[in-house]
């Protein structure tokens, strides 16, 4: 019940933070999001299994390992494509001068 | 045979590395792309070879038992795909050389990572594993799209980031549903599950929309007329006849092999399809550009694909592969022509485009090919590819589908018009300090070219590529094949 909250939570945050104007909030909206599915992940092993998954190693309800697997590697994809954001951002407020790209269709060809 | 399947996937990303490395000795970068791309060209035909007959190979990856392990399947709608992406890469690469966008730094690097992420999203048989390949090819193709970092590929390149990045969160969410509801993730496993329950229906949505946004379907398809006029033309080429077709890929492969063709949802993508070819084309109609034309329609022509998912049946989806390979030839020879003339002319603007038929007979003759091709026109291959998602639509009593599609074919035509008229019939427009038309160069040329050969040849051998879209088609209407090579733990 906790876990459906928390990621119930930060979908709500994240989403909000990706409708803003500015790159870096976008960012920081998707980095909430991105938490929000990595929390699902976990949950999706069972919340309340929390046992030591060891072969022969004697926890009762052992926590399901697969999930926890594809919860790192989907933290770590998530923080390819942060610093990927952050640094068109920052190159952004370089070449933009700013960090809106709200008037993008004015634009040629 | 089987075991050389992580070879498309393995061969580019080390070669990636090792351009990396190599990326100041200047021969290297490129002789390490090309070979690697001609080696995965080569691996491809040998895989279709294998497959032609309906045989599905599986390896699974790490020699753990299934279904514990990721499998790497080669059935042949996937062999066929891997083949048209070698080839796409192959001469988008080509292209890319002949216009020197290949001495960016990184341009090997991320066009062989690029490979690597389409080879594996057509060959896995794990959905989480789709979704890592999904990542891999993203991030290639997000820096290819924003390479030169001026203030236009950061405003529109942006767009297309934070979309997909939107799109891979909401996959990711879509598997992790998955999992907790059935326990599994492996496409095989899946199969045997019933699609109908809640958990998995909602999950499967999930997906549907992370898919669509990929494969640009409406009512998400608004990044790909954003973003794709605005990416360097060789770029621009390599994206319309790739990526999008993933998402395709990935939408045939969960929907037939997941959710076995589950009847409740065919009414919601005839739906879609029919939406997508309309809007489309119209915003096709309503473009200025040439590439802004051309976005669209890889926007409409999808709704095509999709069109044949919906049917379901072995001629629809035969239908619809059809479609998927001839489309992608089609369209990355329009691109490439298109890349072709912002390169002599500096603008694809039709407003200051006009007589290049004249000037560029070769390179006017392979576009209007494609052009027809796409439109539907006797005797090219679009016509083919049409004629039998209509004939399956006719045959599945879904007549209001095979309407639109047969409308949207003539606004296709009409667009297509527009671009002739607009770039390549008339006269030269007179600028200021005229300049006369800049000589042809065959190697910019030639890929396009090329392409619309290739197009040519599918027409005349349509009954060939018909039987060759039948049997993938076959595959995935009883997937029995497919689950059996993965789950027996063939090698």
């Amino acid at each position: 019940m906790t876990g459906a909250f928390v990621v119930g939570l930060l979908v709500a945050a994240g989403t909000y933070l990706v409708l803003q104007r500015g790159i870096v909030r976008v960012a920081l909206g998707f980095v909430l999001l991105g938490h929000a599915a990595n929390v699902l992940l976990v949950l999706s092993g069972g919340a309340g299994r929390r046992g030591a998954p060891l072969v022969g190693g004697g926890a009762d309800a052992p926590a399901d390992p697969l999930p926890q697997a594809f919860a790192l590697t989907a933290i770590v994809i998530g923080f390819a494509m942060t610093a990927f954001i952050l640094a068109l951002a920052y190159r952004g407020r370089d070449v933009i001068g700013g960090d809106d790209v709200e008037d993008a269709e004015s634009d040629d060809s | 045979m089987s075991g050389a399947a992580p070879l498309p996937i393995a061969l580019p990303i080390l070669a990636a590395g090792g351009a990396v490395m190599l990326r100041h000795r200047i021969p290297w970068p490129r002789a390490l792309g090309l070979g690697t791309i001609v080696v995965h060209l080569a691996l491809a035909t040998a895989f279709v070879l294998a497959t032609r007959t309906g045989e599905v190979l599986a390896v699974q990856v790490g020699d753990w038992p299934a279904p514990f392990a990721i499998a790497l399947v080669l059935d042949p709608f996937s062999a066929l795909m891997l083949l048209v992406a070698g080839v796409m890469v192959l001469v988008c690469t080509a292209f890319a050389i002949a216009r020197g966008e290949d001495h960016r730094p990184f341009f090997y690097p991320l066009v062989l990572v690029l490979l690597a992420g389409v080879s594996g999203a057509f060959i896995t048989a794990d959905l989480f594993n789709l979704f890592v390949f999904f990542e891999v090819m993203l991030i290639a193709s997000y820096v290819l799209l924003t390479m030169g970092a001026g203030a236009r590929q950061i405003r529109h390149g942006i767009i297309y980031v934070m979309t997909n990045l939107l799109a891979s969160t909401v996959f990711l969410i879509g598997t992790g549903v998955m999992y907790g509801v059935t326990g599994t993730v492996n496409m095989a496993e899946l199969a045997a599950g019933d699609p109908a329950t809640a958990g998995a229906a909602f999950a499967g949505a999930l997906l549907l929309v992370s898919f669509g946004v990929k494969a640009s379907l409406v009512p998400v398809h608004g990044w790909l007329p954003s973003s794709y006029p605005h990416a360097s033309p060789a770029v621009a080429a390599l994206f319309s006849g790739l990526l999008t077709k993933v998402g395709v890929y990935a939408l045939f492969r969960v929907y037939s092999v997941v959710f076995g063709g589950a009847p409740q949802f065919r009414a919601a993508l005839l739906a879609i399809a029919g939406a997508t070819m309309l809007v489309g084309v119209f915003g096709a109609i309503g473009g200025e550009a040439m590439r802004s034309i051309l976005s669209f329609h890889i926007v409409s022509q999808v709704g095509y694909m999709i069109m044949g998912l919906g049917l379901f049946g072995p001629l629809g989806l035969a239908g619809g592969i059809f479609y998927i390979l001839h489309h992608i030839v089609v369209k990355t020879s329009l691109f490439l022509a298109a890349g072709a003339v912002e390169t002599y002319q500096g603008t694809g603007a039709l407003a200051r485009l006009g007589g290049m038929a004249r000037s560029h007979p070769v390179l006017a003759v392979g576009f209007s090919v494609s052009a027809f091709s796409l439109a539907g026109l006797p005797p090219f291959s679009g016509f083919f590819a049409k004629l039998v998602l209509v004939r399956a639509a006719f045959g599945s009593g879904s007549y209001a589908i095979a309407g639109i599609s047969i409308v949207v074919s003539f606004f296709t035509l009409l667009s297509m018009l527009k671009i002739w008229n607009g770039v390549f019939w008339g006269r030269p427009q007179e600028e200021d300090g005229a300049h006369a038309a800049p000589p042809a160069r065959a190697a910019l040329v030639a890929p396009g070219v090329l392409l619309a050969v290739v197009s040519v040849t599918m027409a005349v051998f349509a009954q060939q590529m018909f039987e060759l879209s039948s049997t993938a088609a076959d595959v995935l209407v009883d997937p029995a094949g497919y689950v059996d090579a993965v789950l027996g733990g063939s090698r």
